[in-house]
């Protein structure tokens, strides 16, 4: 039930519905939904172009395919090559309902895990669709040669992860999201060898345009000459990833951004869920106001390393000067069944509660001991360093500590965004012809992610869900014909011409990263970890006054006729202050705690999220409601035949 | 602590570029470097001039992305780190540090620190990969790869692509790169049935961009960030031998 307090900041509009999964039971669907889906016969294939923007797990899987397929594929992203594509930096593992361990795993103990995982409030047809495509991409990486872990055998390895009882994660020791990155990266660039698929690396995406409703093309910036270019094509797909850097600080890497699809939102793409982010419950903590990013320690750690904070607030002797008995393993006694691999909303929240009340250890007091003594005692320092060598390099780089010797120092940090552009069961946006892919999309983690999930999801969606529906959709082609010189395509063209040099004539007296951070740290306190509506009805008018602010009062030097990474940035922040307002009203409206979102108003009697599913068992899709206009909400229902809504229990 | 930097500052490709002098107070040494650069591109900024230009993108040592010459060694002074990952506990107060961009033929510099790495794509190309269209794998499971096998195709395929190896070699050889990837799918079966034709066709692409050859001098596997051996030349040319006699 929305208060009267929050619509002053949005209307409620009419309810939205998937109309593409077809209404057969759910284990028939894909299979349904791939027979009856219209083919384009392959000497049409060449005839028919498509644009991908991104080249991660998502869209780089996805530009392989479609190019190996025979279409025209155009493909872009900021980085010099496809090959860093933000992907790249997982580290932990990919799940796939492959039973190798023969522990009781299935395609349905997945679905299910993936459902509860994200506390009710994903559709359970895409859930389900993505847990059966999964063993698939295991095939297809292993076939490209992604070296896997292995065991002496000679197959597979698996281990488990948080939140989940069985061992279905596969990995690359602490590299997953590399390797399986840099098997589609290959299969990539043999299309971009063999003609299929052209490459532009070092451009951004600043708009999309629409003909007659559909997308059919996107405006770009060469980030080397600084020329605006639009390119038309027949489909337009979006696996630009997440929006996680709208906190400044997050474990993104730097150039992550809510640009690509914050500009088609404006265009008309719902954005579902904004408000869901994901707090990763073991990164570095912060060490100084220079600081640029956070460190992920994948939580992988937390299948060895128990979790704990000193029983007495303030107690600052050295860790191994601690007692066993005045040492709190805080999650292995609130939830003995899960322990330390408790899902991440729920270690990230005791986290914080346990430096809350003050015994936090490290500088500020924010940060919770990971500790790999017992796991060094019983495996052998070996065998440990066989398993997380790696991390462990990492994390002593970072601090100069030795994690062998001393327990790490770990705190949450921002990390993933479950939010992103509304997709039907087809992956296409609102925007026909605007199809979205990977964590850009908001369709299958509901309010929280499971560990491992997020690089299944990508290659789902790029290797093997896309490109059926895109053909789907390519069969009723041609449409209108429209090149660069279509009066929609100039018009868009003009207004992202105009926005740059109105960026470059402000010529104000504070830094870009200055208003980022600040931003970062109005959204990373009212829209973090725990909520409430006084905090986001505040944040709120922070940020409209800091947006102005920039918009008078920005610095950004140099020109656009060259390599500017201080006009980058601006156009970036500058979409992140209204992605940031939409995610405090989004949070704001959603009156219940779920996953990652949090709301202090909403808890039990001993601190654990309390769902409204009476009220808020929905999508909340937000319909960009112009400049200065509030936010219109569609919302989605969620049904759930398959499984039977529970509270989450972890205990 | 206080440190003096000389950068090497050049506006395009044309722009014939020279270094140019920067003070930097209160730098802590938790500081990365990367850090201790955007702490001064924002004095910068705020005094009207242009910030220096220099990539980077996870800050985490994985996407190859950041790459600076620091006092005349790639990645900087600290072995098995890239340079975003290298922290100034790593220098002194009042040292001064020379920072240039990678130097070798064909990585033009596009400005400041920035250089165009196009050519490793290229390379991949030209046949660094397996073919395995999509969705016609076989089971996982179907053929086992020894343990051995499996990691040590991991370990050369931890390379980031980050050209370090071609800018520390006095040659600007791209062999250690190129035996990286000939290395981690050669050593798998699935690699086998284009094992010489990769070999081949990637040395070739990498002759045809400029890289120069290999003469065994082993800088490349000092300032690599991951660590790949300079032993793997030795394959990347045992395969390449092999496909020139399987040819004949
Ligand atoms: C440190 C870290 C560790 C992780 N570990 C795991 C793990 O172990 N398991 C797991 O399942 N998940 C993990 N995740 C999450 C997972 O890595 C990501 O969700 C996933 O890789 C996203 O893939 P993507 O293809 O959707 O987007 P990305 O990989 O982020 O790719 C985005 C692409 O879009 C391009 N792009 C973006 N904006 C624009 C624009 N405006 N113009 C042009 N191009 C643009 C970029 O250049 C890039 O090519 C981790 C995430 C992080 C941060
Ligand atoms: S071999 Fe090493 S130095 Fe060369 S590109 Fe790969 S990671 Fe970088
Ligand atoms: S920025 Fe990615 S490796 Fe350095």
């Amino acid at each position: 039930m929305s208060s009267v307090s929050d619509t002053q900041y949005f209307t409620v509009g009419e309810p939205i519905a998937d109309t593409k999964a077809p209404d057969v039971p759910i284990n028939l669907m894909w299979d349904e939904r791939r027979f009856e889906a219209k083919l384009v016969n392959p000497t049409n294939r060449r005839k028919r172009s498509v644009i991908i923007v991104g080249t991660g797990l998502a869209g780089g899987s996805a530009a392989a395919t479609l190019g190996e397929a025979g279409y025209h594929v155009k493909n872009f992203c900021y980085q010099d090559s496809p090959r860093r594509a933000h992907s790249i930096a997982a580290q932990g593992g990919i799940n796939a309902a492959k039973n190798y361990r023969n522990d009781g795993d299935s395609v349905h103990r997945l679905f299910y895990d993936t459902v509860k995982g994200g506390d009710y409030r994903s559709r359970e047809s895409n859930v389900y669709r993505l847990s059966q495509v999964s063993v698939e991409i295991i095939d297809q990486c292993v076939a490209q040669g992604v070296p896997f872990a292995r065991e002496y055998g000679g197959l597979l390895d698996n281990r488990s992860f948080g939140g989940v009882q069985v061992s279905r994660t596969f990995y690359a020791r602490g590299q997953t999201g590399q390797q399986l990155l840099l098997g589609a990266y290959q299969a990539l660039e043999r299309q971009i060898g063999a003609g299929n698929v052209e490459m532009y690396t070092r451009h951004e995406m600043l708009d999309v345009v629409l003909v007659e409703g559909r997308a059919r093309g996107i405006v770009v910036r060469d980030m080397v000459s600084g020329e605006i270019e639009t390119h038309m094509a027949d489909v337009v797909v979006l696996g630009t990833g997440g929006y996680g850097n709208v906190f400044f600080l997050s474990t993104n890497a730097m150039g992550c951004n809510v640009t690509a699809t914050w500009r088609a939102h404006r265009k008309g793409a719902y954005f579902g869920n904004p408000c869901y982010t994901q707090i990763h419950p073991t990164c570095i903590p912060v060490s100084g106001d220079y600081q640029s990013k956070l460190t992920l320690m994948s939580e992988s750690l937390r299948n060895d390393g128990r979790i704990w904070v000193p029983v007495q607030a303030g107690d600052d002797r050295d860790p191994r000067q601690i007692p066993e008995a005045e040492r709190d393993y805080y999650l292995e006694r609130r939830y003995p069944a899960f322990g330390n691999l408790v899902p991440r909303d729920v270690a990230s929240r005791a986290a914080k509660q346990a430096c809350d009340e003050g015994r936090g250890v490290g500088p500020g007091g924010r940060g919770v001991f990971l500790d790999f003594a017992d796991a060094i005692a019983r495996l052998g320092r070996k065998a440990v360093e066989a398993k997380y060598g790696n991390l462990f390099e990492m994390y002593a780089q970072i601090t100069g500590e030795d994690p062998y010797v001393t327990p790490m120092r770990i705190y949450p940090a921002v990390h993933y965004t479950m939010g992103g552009l509304w997709v039907d069961y087809d992956l296409e946006s609102t925007i026909p012809g605007l199809f979205v892919i990977g964590e850009a999309n908001f369709s299958d983690h509901g309010a929280n992610r499971l560990g491992a999930s997020a690089l299944m999801q990508g290659l789902s969606d790029g290797y093997f869900v896309l490109p059926s529906t895109i053909a789907n959709y390519l069969a009723d082609a041609p449409f209108e014909a429209a090149d660069s010189t279509h009066p929609a395509a100039v018009e868009a063209t003009d207004a992202v011409r105009e926005r740059v040099q109105r960026l470059l004539s402000i010529n104000g007296t504070r830094t870009v990263d200055s208003f980022h951070k600040e931003l970062g740290h109005i959204m990373w306190e009212y829209c973090g970890m725990e909520r409430s509506a006084e905090g986001l009805t505040k944040a709120i008018g922070l940020i409209r006054a800091l947006r102005e602010e920039f918009w008078t009062n920005v610095r950004v030097t140099g020109a656009n006729e060259e390599l500017n990474q201080t006009l980058e940035r601006a156009g970036r922040v500058a979409d992140f202050f209204e992605l940031g307002e939409l995610m405090c009203i989004d949070a704001l409206h959603r009156e219940e705690s779920c996953g990652g979102h949090f709301r202090a108003e909403h808890q039990t009697p001993d601190g654990e999220a309390l769902r409204d599913d009476d009220n808020f068992a929905y999508v909340a899709a937000w319909e960009f409601g112009g400049d200065g206009g509030g936010p219109v909400l569609h919302k989605e229902d969620l049904v759930y035949e398959a499984i039977e809504m529970k509270q989450r229990s972890y205990k | 602590m206080n440190i003096t930097l000389r950068v090497w500052r050049q506006r395009n490709s044309d722009d014939a570029g020279g270094m140019q002098t920067y003070q930097v107070t209160d730098v802590s040494p938790d500081m990365s470097f990367l850090e201790m650069l955007d702490v001064l591109n924002e004095n910068l900024t705020i005094a009207g001039e242009d910030p220096i230009a220099f990539d980077s993108d996870c800050r985490e040592g994985i996407c190859g992305m950041c790459g600076l010459v620091i006092n005349g060694l790639a990645h900087g002074p600290k072995e098995r780190v890239t340079t975003c990952q290298l922290h100034m506990r790593s220098f002194s107060d009042g040292d001064v540090i020379d920072v240039e961009p990678w130097r070798a033929e064909p990585f033009t510099v596009i400005k400041d620190l920035i250089v165009d790495r196009g050519a490793f794509d290229r390379i991949i190309q030209a046949g660094g990969f397996i073919t395995a269209p999509t969705g016609t794998a076989p089971d996982a499971h179907a053929v086992p790869v020894p343990k051995a096998d499996a990691d040590a195709a991991f370990d050369a395929a931890t390379c980031i692509g980050c050209g370090a190896c071609v800018a520390a070699c006095p040659n600007g050889s791209a062999s250690l790169f190129v035996a990286a990837k000939v290395t981690h799918l050669g050593l798998l079966p699935q690699g086998q049935p284009e094992r010489h034709s990769r070999a081949l066709d990637m040395v070739a692409q990498a002759d045809l961009e400029g890289f120069g050859g290999c003469t065994q001098i082993g800088e490349c596997t000092a300032a690599c960030p991951k660590g790949i051996q300079i032993d793997l030349i030795s394959r990347l040319n045992r395969d390449v031998l092999g496909a020139l006699t399987h040819r004949a």
